[in-house]
């Protein structure tokens, strides 16, 4: 558990304009400071000092990338398999569809597990919203719909997509009700939403968005608490951290990097740029010191965030479809992946191999998520249909 | 895989296709990759079946060795814009396929970068129509009759486009004839496909902001990295050995938990249809099994996240009289979480109830850490009790857990903790089981249940401490 985001103080008056707010933990001139998120851009957008013209910065931020990437390998003193050499291999594998949930007439795009750990909310290209088990149909005014999430207390559903918004519609007992009637327009983006997801409670949305920014949003009121700014592109896909304070989360994006946000005042506190094309999908592994993140160039990566590096990719050289969606198993051992070639292939994390290759769609796998109790994991394609496997 | 086809079709090294049932032993795990493979090659249209032209497909043939499809060694690292980047291959395979399909030629690979115009549809429908009347299906006589309306302005372009390749097509071999036209017409199934089919060109929403695009590198741009940076190096960091370490330690101590690795007790609800496994995991139930029990040993947050846990641990905290640490840090989640409005009322409950001197439930925090909270709840806001909520939850973590660990609160826990047995259902009972598939309660009403469950643990009061100090002292009073 990263022991200094304890440490850093988050809360305070700014060291420069002396209000009270959420700080971002800087340096300058290895001199730490807390300055709020105001205060940092100001300090960014200042124009060029005395001594100071483009290329004496561009240089000083060259130099700072090779010592960030110095202190990292002079830590850098073993590799996962290495370390995970005395572990026993796994036996074989017999996992295969045990469910397969059609009603979608286009497009699954994106799919959640309630808490309950036995429905799930689908969303689609076109007939946006599906809550199944009880079969449930809202129908949104705009055509994509890549976003959904299941509230923690299983009440509500949040969707959104092409729109640019995030809604959030309270469930009901009553199978006739209209849901539509009851939504509520929480998040505002200048773009398509990629990714939503609750925080832990229902009163908090934390979204994504193609216009290259994060937010937090408060459910009620719909306010903006929070926004990240960092990615120089599109962001697809979110996840929030399962550590013990709960206070980060990570984001993939177009722009090939992998950020990880502190929550509480909006700093980037960590970066990855190792993938050499779009980031689709990050998930926290389950202890939270590490994430796995999928991508267009057909890996998938593993990121220790503790020695800040990226530790396995997981690919095969006859694996050349993008991967759209990732998942750990309960223990993390086991990393599940959708692949735009119909296939979800299985990879034994610690070790770095393919266990297993599972067919079964008819069109590029688009979503996929294990239960929260790591029973199964349910798959969402654009051949319309959810699969569930275990 | 335009690179993969191109060594395909090299006559030397490549595919012999199109009478022979070649057999080529393979590796296992080879077949169900080359199979994946042949999907997407069938679906893009670089090989395309002769019947069913319509359903772009790859059908795997009953018996094993007629579909044999292997890897083939690459020499050019090709880059496309619709594909992912290709990598050199170190391995040597041959590829081979059935009689079931047949390569396209280049010229009408989905790579090649002139896009499918229209005008080309239009050209193709109409020479189809001039070959023969009404040879065209549903969905493409549609196509037709929309474009010949917003395209009339080049209508007599297109037909005597279309008559001229009608003409030329004549004067070839009919062979070659009957080959040209079965391609053309899988390059148009790809391109333009028919309804309630999806096509592989598909690749979903374009993206807002160019990635390839040269960023604007202005001043700010630089001094974002460099503050960026700065901290990055300064962040500690741990030493490999010891964070992969704890990975693998993680992956081990969990993998008896996990429902891939180990079998769930008494059986896992989605092989066997039965839910006991569920109704025994409940958040709330009765008597936990031993599974669950032994999470709690593994982690303190383990034993938070887990209603039960939390259940006993609270009960062990009340037989201590510290109750209000868990309380605190209770209350400071629902600060943290909760809906804004809230927030303003909440924190001054928190202060009053917790953190003011002589406060009922006074929780023991450093004076420094009580100091900033106090300044900051002048201005209250969601993250204003983050350091006196890390305070309280360290203390927990690494005293009050461990002494739990060995209390006779948890020992108890562990000896009622119940353990299933596997299960014993024939195939019988199994589908018997599927048939009698019900949803669970909705979770609507486990949440009312808990709200309530919530309710009546507030109105049963907190420990007032000043209560408690009083009774004893009036106990010793009466003692003297």
């Amino acid at each position: 558990m990263c022991d200094q985001t304890f440490l850093a103080i988050t809360f305070g008056p700014c060291d420069n304009c002396s209000e009270t707010k959420p700080l971002m933990n800087i340096y300058v001139k290895n001199e730490p400071i807390n300055y709020c998120s105001l205060c940092v851009e100001r300090m960014a957008c200042q124009g060029l000092g005395p001594n100071e013209t483009l290329a004496t910065l561009k240089t000083e931020s060259e130099t700072l990338k090779t010592k960030l990437e110095e202190e990292r390998a002079k830590l850098h003193d073993a590799e996962l398999h290495q370390v995970a050499e005395k572990v026993e291999a796994l036996g074989q594998f017999i996992i295969k569809t045990r469910r397969t949930l059609k009603g979608h007439g286009n497009k699954v795009l994106c799919m959640d597990w309630c808490k309950d750990k036995r429905r799930i909310v689908s969303s689609s290209q076109v007939r946006p919203f599906r809550w199944r088990r009880h079969e449930h149909a809202v129908t949104m005014p705009c055509t994509w719909v890549m976003a959904c999430a299941y509230a923690p207390s299983g009440c509500a559903v949040a969707c959104g997509g092409l729109d640019n918004k995030c809604s959030v519609y309270p469930l009901s007992l009553d199978k006739n009700e209209n849901l539509a009637a009851k939504k509520k327009s929480v998040a505002m983006h200048t773009n398509y939403l990629s990714a939503c997801s609750f925080t832990n409670s229902d009163m908090q949305i934390l979204t994504s968005s193609g216009d290259g920014t994060c937010a937090l949003w408060d459910v009620e009121s719909g306010q903006l608490l929070q926004s990240f700014h960092g990615h120089s592109a599109d962001v697809l896909c979110l996840d929030l951290a399962p550590s013990e304070t709960g206070n980060t989360f990570v984001s993939g994006g177009c722009d090939k990097k992998a950020n990880v946000w502190d929550m509480r005042s909006g700093q980037c506190i960590q970066s990855f740029e190792s993938h050499e094309s779009d980031i689709n999908s990050v998930r926290y592994y389950p202890s939270g010191d590490a994430f796995a993140s999928g991508s267009d160039d057909a890996t998938c990566r593993l990121f220790d965030l503790r020695a800040d590096r990226e530790v396995s990719v997981y690919s095969k050289d006859s694996i050349i479809f993008g991967v759209s969606s990732v998942d750990f198993s309960l223990s993390g051992r086991l990393l599940f992946g959708g692949y735009n070639d119909y296939t979800i292939n299985v990879w034994d994390v610690l070790k770095g191999t393919r266990v297993s290759i599972l067919f079964g769609h008819e069109n590029r796998v688009s979503t996929l998520r294990v239960s929260p109790d790591g029973t199964a994991f349910c798959s969402g394609s654009w051949d319309h249909t959810l699969r569930i496997w275990a | 895989v335009e690179a993969l086809v191109v060594e395909m079709q090299d006559p030397k090294s490549g595919l012999k296709f199109e009478e022979q049932k070649l057999v080529t032993t393979t590796v296992p795990h080879a077949i169900a990759e080359a199979k994946a493979f042949g999907t997407m090659m069938v679906a893009y249209g670089y090989i395309y079946p002769l019947q069913d032209h319509k359903r772009l497909i790859l059908k795997v043939d009953a018996s094993l060795y007629r579909f044999q499809v292997t890897l083939e060694t690459l020499i050019l690292c090709v880059q496309c814009p619709e594909l992912p980047l290709l990598r050199k291959h170190a391995s040597n395979v041959t590829l081979t396929l059935c009689t079931c399909g047949i390569a396209q030629t280049p010229y009408f690979w989905p790579v090649q970068h002139w896009r499918a115009e229209d005008t080309d549809y239009a050209i193709y429908l109409a020479k189809r129509n001039i070959r023969k009347k009404g040879v065209l299906e549903l969905y493409e006589q549609e196509h037709y009759n929309n474009l010949h309306k917003w395209m009339n302005h080049k209508w007599d372009f297109i037909v005597m486009q279309a008559k001229e390749q009608y003409r030329a097509g004549k004067e070839r071999k009919k062979s070659d004839r009957v080959v040209l036209d079965c391609q053309e017409r899988a390059y148009w199934v790809v391109h333009r496909p028919p309804p309630r089919t999806a096509s592989a060109m598909d690749y979903g929403l374009d993206r807002l902001i160019d990635p390839n695009a040269e960023e604007n590198k202005t001043v700010d741009y630089y001094r974002r990295i460099i503050i960026f940076n700065s901290q990055a190096i300064m962040r500690p960091k741990v030493k490999s050995t010891v964070s992969l370490g704890a990975l693998v330690k993680f992956s081990s101590t969990f993998k008896n938990h996990d429902p891939f690795l180990a079998p769930c007790l008494p059986s896992n609800p989605w092989l066997t249809d039965d839910i006991t496994y569920w109704e025994l995991n409940l958040p709330r139930v009765e008597v936990p099994t031993k599974m669950r029990v032994e999470r709690w040993t593994f982690n303190f947050m383990e034993l938070l996240n887990d209603p039960c846990g939390r259940a006993d641990f609270r009960l062990f905290l009340k037989k201590e009289f510290s109750g209000e640490n868990l309380a605190f840090w209770e209350a400071c989640e629902d600060l943290k979480w909760g809906s804004a409005e809230a927030m303003k009322e909440k924190a001054e409950h928190i202060y009053k109830m917790f953190l003011a001197p002589g406060a009922p439930r006074w929780v023991n925090i450093d004076g420094k850490t009580m100091d900033i909270t106090v300044k900051g709840l002048v201005h209250p806001h969601r993250y204003v009790l983050d350091a006196a909520q890390t305070h309280i939850f360290m203390l927990m973590k690494k005293d009050t857990f461990g002494r739990y660990m060995k209390s006779p609160v948890f020992k108890d826990a562990q000896k009622k903790a119940l353990s299933p047995q596997p299960h014993t259902f024939t195939n019988a009972q199994l589908e018997q089981n599927a048939r009698n598939r019900k949803p669970g309660i909705h979770p609507i009403i486990l949440h009312q249940q808990e709200e309530e469950e919530k309710a009546k643990l507030a109105a049963s009061g907190p420990v007032d401490i000043k209560q408690i100090m009083s009774k004893l002292d009036r106990r010793t009073d009466l003692k003297k």
